[in-house]
């Protein structure tokens, strides 16, 4: 599975469009994560408990929108973008979405 | 009283180590900025001449918070209006920090250029009163050999 921002793949030809796929996750604060990302929050600086866990919730919408380009029949997707949006305080929703492909 | 203390306890110590903290973080973005020259980022999507790798996604994300001296400050600029500098200098170094990621990771796969860069902000840390605590950027584009 080929997986790219951009229209195309180098040097592939698109033989045909199989339409949007997604994939998104909501993830919510671990309780004691939490408690030193509040204490890290009067120093500032990286959040990195956060950042972690926002990646791997991007990994997880990243595959789940691999699962519906594979059960189309595809083997690329393009033209993918992610969005993050703060649902409430406690959770935060990734989004991943693109263009199932099939290129020879 | 009590709680005075405490406010100007948790002031000096965000000004203290935020400060600390936020000059160390600079120092190394631009450490690593010069070490990572070489790789190209570039936000036109189209392929450069002469290109024969596939492509692959590489992204980089960062969540940072902002010190509790620089909320208080912000807070106060919000009254008068104006540049809230100390918002400016958070999501610069997020930007610059995720950037940096993502470079890593291209450069990991032998990357020489990034094309179709896209960066997304996001404030993920609102407490009660709605202000912003830390803030995620995520960079992203197609590493190219």
């Amino acid at each position: 599975m080929i997986i790219s921002n951009i229209e195309t793949i180098p040097n592939k030809a698109i033989r045909e469009h199989l339409g949007m796929v997604q994939g998104n996750t909501v993830r919510a604060k671990h309780m004691g994560k939490d408690i030193l990302a509040g204490l890290k929050n009067i120093v500032g600086g990286e959040l990195s408990a956060y950042t972690e866990l926002l990646n791997e919730a991007r990994q997880e919408a990243t595959d789940r929108m691999i699962v519906q380009a594979q059960s189309m029949g595809a083997n690329a997707v393009i033209n993918v973008r992610f969005s993050t949006s703060s649902i409430s305080s406690g959770a935060a929703e990734l989004f991943v979405y693109g263009t199932a492909v099939k290129v020879d | 009283m009590e709680q005075l203390i405490i406010f100007l306890v948790l002031l000096t110590l965000g000004f203290g180590f935020g400060r600390l903290n936020e000059r160390r973080h600079f120092a190394s973005i631009r450490q690593r900025e010069q070490q990572y020259s070489h790789l190209l980022c570039f936000s036109f999507r189209h392929l450069p001449q002469g290109c024969h790798s596939e492509g692959q996604l590489v992204t980089g994300s960062v969540v940072v918070s902002i010190d509790y001296f620089k909320r208080i400050a912000a807070g106060l600029r919000g009254l008068l209006g104006g540049r809230i500098t100390a918002y400016e200098t958070l999501v610069e170094r997020a930007r610059r920090e995720a950037v940096l990621r993502m470079k890593a990771e291209a450069e990991q796969l032998g990357a020489s250029k990034v094309i179709n860069v896209k960066l997304e902000t996001a404030s993920v840390f609102k407490n009660a009163q709605e202000t912003v605590g830390a803030v995620e950027v995520v960079a992203y584009g197609t590493a190219l050999r």
